[in-house]
């Protein structure tokens, strides 16, 4: 039998067990629906980046590391810096996941993650101009190290650590000094992200990998304090607006339970 | 930057000694997903090798019918070295060192036990300081045999290198920078056999000899904690634990 098949065949029988569970009020690992696994934050990890964290939630990890540059601005914002995020499944963080250029998932957990920290503004572009066609640039690099479920909020998490982390290089003549600071990014907000899967009518947090595997659909919900940054649903299914609603509230709830670990 | 001093009064510019290794921490099972898997923190670099193995070959038709087809791959990751950010991916460096790995291992994984399958070893370089070759090979030998992967040996890297004249053992990165050579080797435990040996620079034929016969003394080093770390895994309560 070929994995594909295997890999569906799974998917339908967990399908079937976890609905099950479910309907008892149940999941495989005995958590509640609305419960984040383990959680744990270490930042400050890598000192050759100029900031960076290892972000994990119920076994899964995401290193984030920040790096900045001077670079040419991009033509139509010559006086606005660049942020910019990139992610890679690192083969060994899972049996699923494939060497080679990133595939259509980490594109959208890269982005996802993106659009959460930019729409929030915690990192202000403008503030990066330093003379004409120089700006700093800040990238940010997600590299899932191991995946047990829920890579979004998880790299959400070790995303908004490594920012907070983060010490801006000081500039002299047009030059980065990179072994002094110039302060940190002064974040105003936490951007964090909630994600939910859909299995038959039941809504639950956090999602394991086996729960993954059964879901309809994923939401994802990008916030800061009260305040919605994005929104990602993604599968082969839909959600009403009640159900929506319903998952914002849950989601500004739980965010500020995971906001204790930054 | 001018060429500092590499050597004054027998001590190295970090204080070591001549056949001194930098301070090297070894753990394995440090991922839940991966079957085997390494963290080796060897002076300022930090690489992390996962193992998934023997499973089924794709494409199918790289197959091998009479062995297990090896796939290393060594890649440094965009945020790893104190200066600019780098593109991520592979390049023309990455590539030639993941084809010297997996011919490091090809003569101790019993690939024959297992045809038409294949061993991936996948190792990310998350934190540079000069020799990250022979830290990941280290760390790739441990996930190997953390995932339970047959091998009739262990490999252990070392590098040893020139400087000021003198033969010195495991480069920093600025006595790589300025050393006048230096030779990454892998080194087989029991038969000490020389399974990847590379060099640059200007040696005589004595200094290579001298070269090797401290590589060798230098892995046997980092042998002692491979094993050690291997040992230290089935005394773990939980597998996945990742203290970078």
């Amino acid at each position: 039998m070929g994995e594909e098949t295997k890999t569906k065949i799974l998917r339908e029988v967990r399908k079937d067990f976890l609905q099950e569970l479910l309907a008892k009020g149940k999941r495989f690992d005995e958590r509640e629906l609305n419960e984040w696994r383990p959680v744990n934050v270490d930042k400050g990890v890598l000192p050759n980046a100029e900031g960076s964290a290892l972000g994990e939630i119920g076994g899964t990890k995401v290193l984030a590391a920040v790096k900045f540059d001077v670079m040419t601005p991009f033509s139509d914002r010559p006086e606005e810096g660049v942020f910019m995020t990139g992610a890679e499944f690192v083969p060994f963080a899972s049996p699923e996941f494939e060497a080679g250029p990133p595939r259509e998932n980490a594109i959208e957990f890269a982005r996802v993650v993106d659009r959460g920290i930019r729409s929030s503004e915690v990192i202000n572009v403008k503030n990066f101009f330093i003379e004409e066609g120089k700006v700093l640039g800040l990238f940010l690099d997600l590299w899932v190290l191991d995946n047990t479920g829920n890579l979004m909020d998880t790299g959400a998490l070790a995303a908004c650590a490594a920012l907070l982390d983060a010490k801006v290089p000081k500039i002299e003549d047009g030059k980065l000094i990179r072994e002094e600071s110039s302060g940190g990014l002064n974040m105003k907000y936490k951007p964090l992200n909630t994600s939910f899967i859909k299995v038959g009518n039941k809504f639950l947090m956090d999602p394991s990998k086996d729960e993954e595997y059964a879901r309809d659909l994923r939401f994802t919900i990008g916030s800061v304090e009260g305040l919605i940054t994005s929104i990602q649903k993604s599968g082969d299914s839909g959600l009403s607006k009640d159900d929506v609603m319903n998952l914002v509230d849950i989601a500004f709830e739980k965010s500020d339970e995971l906001r204790k670990y930054l | 930057m001018e060429k500092p001093e590499l050597i004054k009064d027998g001590k190295r510019l970090d204080g070591r000694g001549p056949k001194d290794l930098r301070s090297v921490r070894i753990e394995a099972g440090v991922l839940k997903e991966a079957q085997g898997s390494a963290l080796v923190e060897w002076g300022g670099n930090k690489v992390i090798a996962g193992v998934y193995g023997p499973r089924e070959c794709i494409p199918k038709h790289g197959a091998d019918p009479y062995k297990a087809k090896l796939k290393v791959r060594y890649m440094m990751t965009p945020f790893c070295s104190k200066g600019e950010h780098s593109r991520s991916g592979p390049n023309r460096r990455s590539i030639e060192i993941s084809k010297v790995m997996r011919e490091a291992f090809e003569p101790v994984v019993m690939t024959k036990n297992f045809p038409r399958s294949q061993i991936e070893v996948y190792v990310e370089v998350i934190q540079a300081e000069g020799g990250t070759r022979v830290a990941s090979l280290t760390a790739a030998a441990v996930a190997l045999a953390d995932a339970g992967i047959p091998m009739t040996d262990m490999v252990s890297a070392i590098a040893v290198g020139k400087l000021d004249g003198q033969l010195v053992v495991d480069l920093g990165k600025d006595e790589d920078n300025y050393g006048e050579s230096d030779v990454p080797m892998a080194i087989t435990h029991r038969d000490k056999q020389i399974v990847l040996l590379q060099m640059d620079g200007l040696l005589t034929r004595e200094e290579l000899a001298q070269s090797l016969d401290d590589g060798i003394e230098g892995a046997d080093k980092v042998y002692e904690l491979q094993a050690e770390a291997l040992k230290k895994s089935y005394e773990k309560e939980e597998r996945g634990k990742l203290n970078l």
